[in-house]
């Protein structure tokens, strides 16, 4: 059962891969890149159809990709009811490990393909395929104009399998496989519209970025099988406690063992999730098609680095000053997203800055301590953010690929369901009572409040205040979007609702968004946490969060909902009352509203201390390097070299009779001399 | 003054190097060049003759008649490439002929 949750979205990947590739054939006969405008050059069988469609060569969909979608959906529907039979089997305590074959037996690096099937791994399982299928279907209506449609759905399908691959995986290695896997779908869906400059600039941007982490992760791996000889995480986290006090010498620095390999390991996790320092690729992955956005920019692929330090919490918590880091990364990103989704304009670069800070919440969590309540987040969190993306994507679809909040407003009457939905989801990310988000978030909050680290006071501080932001720009965006009047008349009055494959999805997800925090309160941040996670996540002896978690202020549990509560009045002033104050906000201070709307001039000075030295070193490599030396020395010399000999040696042959017939007298003279006074000798 | 074997092997050493000068002094005739190599194999049967009378041996006369009946040959051949040729490329000129030219 466990292998096919991982492997049916990847026999849908292959399926739909393979008709892709006939519709590609189809489409260009005979591989002409041009066939459909000259239909002379393909064979004559396909000549009529190739004319028929001659008008329109990239409106044309791939054949059977009706079909296409279909099976990627199934397969994945299939996927995510075993995944649900899965984690209520793995909830009553029956944790599974299925061996597949082995990998790599090389001298001391064993280790196996393998699925680990425990508690975290279930939790990861329902979440990446409920909202993978649910993707899939918006899909089915979101991109039903587009030609590509089987490739598409073959690249979702694909990412499904490495998430799944990921969260499966039984050793470090496995888990560096999905997490490439991801990476790399997340590279081919962003620069999907390839024709787009923004959006392969953005794709290689994404992909760029992620190095920088997975160097960091590739090289905490080495770590941890320098020191412990294994890669399997049941070896390595049976001897992690002994590696307490050890020190690994880099470069003269003793640095202590274990904190060195989880500030590498996380440095893979700060790239995954967008961190602060490496959260820049995820506000330009927006380029993507946006089930994309929703399914691995919001909901999967980056709290692929959440769940990767919960699955290490055995490593985690041993070293406190790794936590320690966690946290001050996880809440300096909490609150500086935050600030920058303020005063974006872009609606899906908004809830992209509020994913980044949604995810700096679960790491404040997982810093302190408290992975239960930081995987609840990342539970609720999937279903209310996949739910924003899609609720975008259905508002974008409505405005004819307007993407820009200013030229919306009093959408509210047009696509009703979408504006219920959208609301739905805000709610739960904006923490209102009794959704999902009020209790995860309102956990993690507490979490930090009770934390023992240095740094979960600043945690504490940041995320509440987060939590008065996001509330804040969330309201702004609805209220943008869907009251006042509307600034595009055009586009508004031919706004029409989705079609209903993509509002089931958003009406399961807007479900899912209200309903998903009370009956697993208790599992995740209640309890029964020692129950339902057992051995998969390890909390210190003297971890104590959870449980202090439960005695702090009863103001403090209020703060939150106070805080989410006075964003909303405050955005309810400023865009329904006062529609002037914004404005006048932003002229007053012209400063501060420029630093945010520029992101912090993270990009310019990204530009100016890393791509400029970056491109000047590679210019001066290419032209003074490759060009000058290398080239210059090497073979444009010498052939150089043999040019200038040729071209003399050429000027001897002057094509006149009488030079080679005087050429052919010397050297018979000098021979018939030599011949007489040397070969006369014998 | 008796003339004996030198001075026949004199004047035949004079023919030759003049058939020879002929040969790449010569800028403006093709023809010229051909009756230059006819010059250098006079010059040779001249050689052979005054041998065979001075060694009193017949073959060198022979050889000398054999390499008559070569250039006469050589000569007609020369002289058809010759026509052909100038009605090819409308010139004989030894100056035009540089088609080797590198």
């Amino acid at each position: 059962m466990y292998q096919a949750i991982v492997f049916l979205p990847l026999l849908g990947a292959i399926l739909a891969a393979l008709i892709s590739l006939v519709g590609a054939r189809a489409r260009h006969p005979g591989g002409e890149p041009e066939a459909g405008a000259h239909p002379h050059a393909a064979a004559p069988s396909h000549a009529g159809s190739d004319e028929a469609h001659g008008e329109h060569p990239l409106r044309q969909p791939a054949l059977a990709s009706r079909f296409a979608e279909l099976i990627t959906t199934g397969l994945l529907f299939f996927s995510m009811i075993l995944s649900w039979i899965a984690f209520v089997r793995v909830g009553f305590g029956n944790d599974a490990h299925v061996s597949l074959t082995t990998w790599v037996a090389s001298g001391d690096l064993k280790f196996a393909w393998a699925l680990r099937v425990d508690t975290l791994t279930v939790v990861m399982l329902v979440v990446v395929t409920t909202i993978s299928a649910l993707v899939h279907l918006y899909s089915i209506g979101y991109m039903a104009d587009d030609p590509h449609q089987p490739r598409f759905f073959s690249y979702l399908s694909l990412f499904t399998f490495a998430m799944l691959m990921l969260v499966t995986a039984d050793n470090l290695v496995q888990l560096f496989f999905g997490w490439e896997g991801v990476g790399l779908m997340s590279y081919l869906l962003i620069g999907f519209w390839y024709h787009k400059p923004e959006a392969n600039a953005a794709a290689i941007k994404a992909f760029i970025v992620n190095r920088v982490g997975d160097f960091g992760f590739s090289l905490g791996i080495f770590a941890v099988f320098m020191m412990t000889g294994a890669v399997d995480f049941d070896t390595v986290f049976a001897q992690a406690p002994g590696l307490a006090g050890k020190t690994i010498d880099i470069l003269g620095i003793h640095a202590d063992a274990l904190t060195l390999i989880c500030l590498l390991l996380f440095m893979g996790a700060m790239g995954k999730s967008a961190q602060f320092l490496l959260h820049t690729w995820l506000p330009d992955a927006m380029e993507g098609p946006t089930p994309v956005s929703a399914l691995i920019h919001a909901a999967t692929m980056v709290t692929a680095g959440v769940f990767m330090v919960a699955r290490l919490s055995p490593l985690f918590e041993l070293s406190p000053s790794a936590q320690t880091f966690v946290t001050t990364i996880g809440a300096t990103t909490a609150l500086f997203a935050a600030t920058v989704g303020l005063v974006q304009n872009d609606i899906k670069r908004i809830v992209a800055y509020s994913t980044c800070s949604q995810l700096g919440y679960m790491f404040v969590a997982m810093g302190v301590g408290a992975y239960s309540v930081g995987m609840f987040h990342l539970f609720t969190h999937a279903f209310f953010k996949a739910l924003l993306f899609l609720g975008s994507g259905s508002v974008i679809t409505a405005m004819h690929h307007e993407q820009d909040i200013r030229r919306m407003g009093g959408l509210k009457d047009r696509i009703p369901l979408t504006y219920w939905a959208m609301v739905i989801g805000t709610l739960a990310l904006t923490g209102f009572p009794f959704t999902a988000g009020y209790f995860s978030k309102d956990a993690v909050i507490e979490a930090a409040y009770a934390g023992a680290n240095p740094m979960a006071i600043y945690g504490f501080l940041c995320t509440v205040l987060a939590a008065a932001l996001t509330s804040f720009y969330s309201w702004r965006l609805i209220f943008k979007t869907f009251h006042g009047t509307p600034h595009d008349h055009h586009h508004h009055a031919q706004a029409h609702e989705s079609p209903m494959v993509m509002l089931v999805p958003l009406a399961v997800l807007a479900a899912g968004s209200l309903l998903a925090g009370y009956p697993f309160k208790e599992l995740f941040a209640g309890h029964s946490v020692e129950e339902f996670f057992r051995q998969s996540l390890k909390f210190a002896d003297g971890n104590h969060v959870l449980e202090q978690m439960e005695h702090i202020p009863y103001l403090i549990g209020f703060l939150p909902t106070l805080m989410m509560a006075i964003g909303f009045l405050v955005a309810w002033q400023f865009y329904i009352r006062k529609p002037e104050i914004p404005v006048e906000l932003a002229r007053q201070h012209e400063t501060l509203y420029r630093f945010l709307l520029n992101k912090w001039y993270f990009d310019e000075i990204y530009d100016f201390l890393l791509v400029q030295p970056t491109i000047r070193l590679g210019r001066l490599l290419w032209k003074g390097g490759d060009g000058w030396l290398i080239d210059g020395f090497g073979p444009d010399g010498v052939s150089a070299r043999v040019l200038d000999v040729t071209r003399s040696v050429v000027r001897l042959q002057t094509g006149y009779l009488y030079h080679y017939a005087f050429a052919m007298l010397i050297g018979v003279a000098a021979l018939i001399t030599w011949f007489m006074f040397a070969g006369g000798m014998h | 003054m008796t003339i004996g074997l030198g001075h026949y092997l004199t004047v035949a050493a004079i023919l030759f190097t003049l058939g020879v000068f002929g040969i790449f002094l010569n800028r403006k005739n093709v023809i010229i060049i051909m009756m230059s190599i006819e010059l250098i194999l006079l010059a040779v049967n001249l050689n052979m003759v005054a041998f065979s009378a001075f060694l009193g041996d017949l073959v060198g006369q022979v050889f000398a008649l054999v390499v008559l009946t070569v250039a006469a040959a050589e000569a007609a051949i020369g002289l058809a490439i010759l026509v052909v040729y100038f009605r090819n490329r409308g010139s004989i000129a030894v100056e035009d002929i540089h088609l080797m030219k590198g």
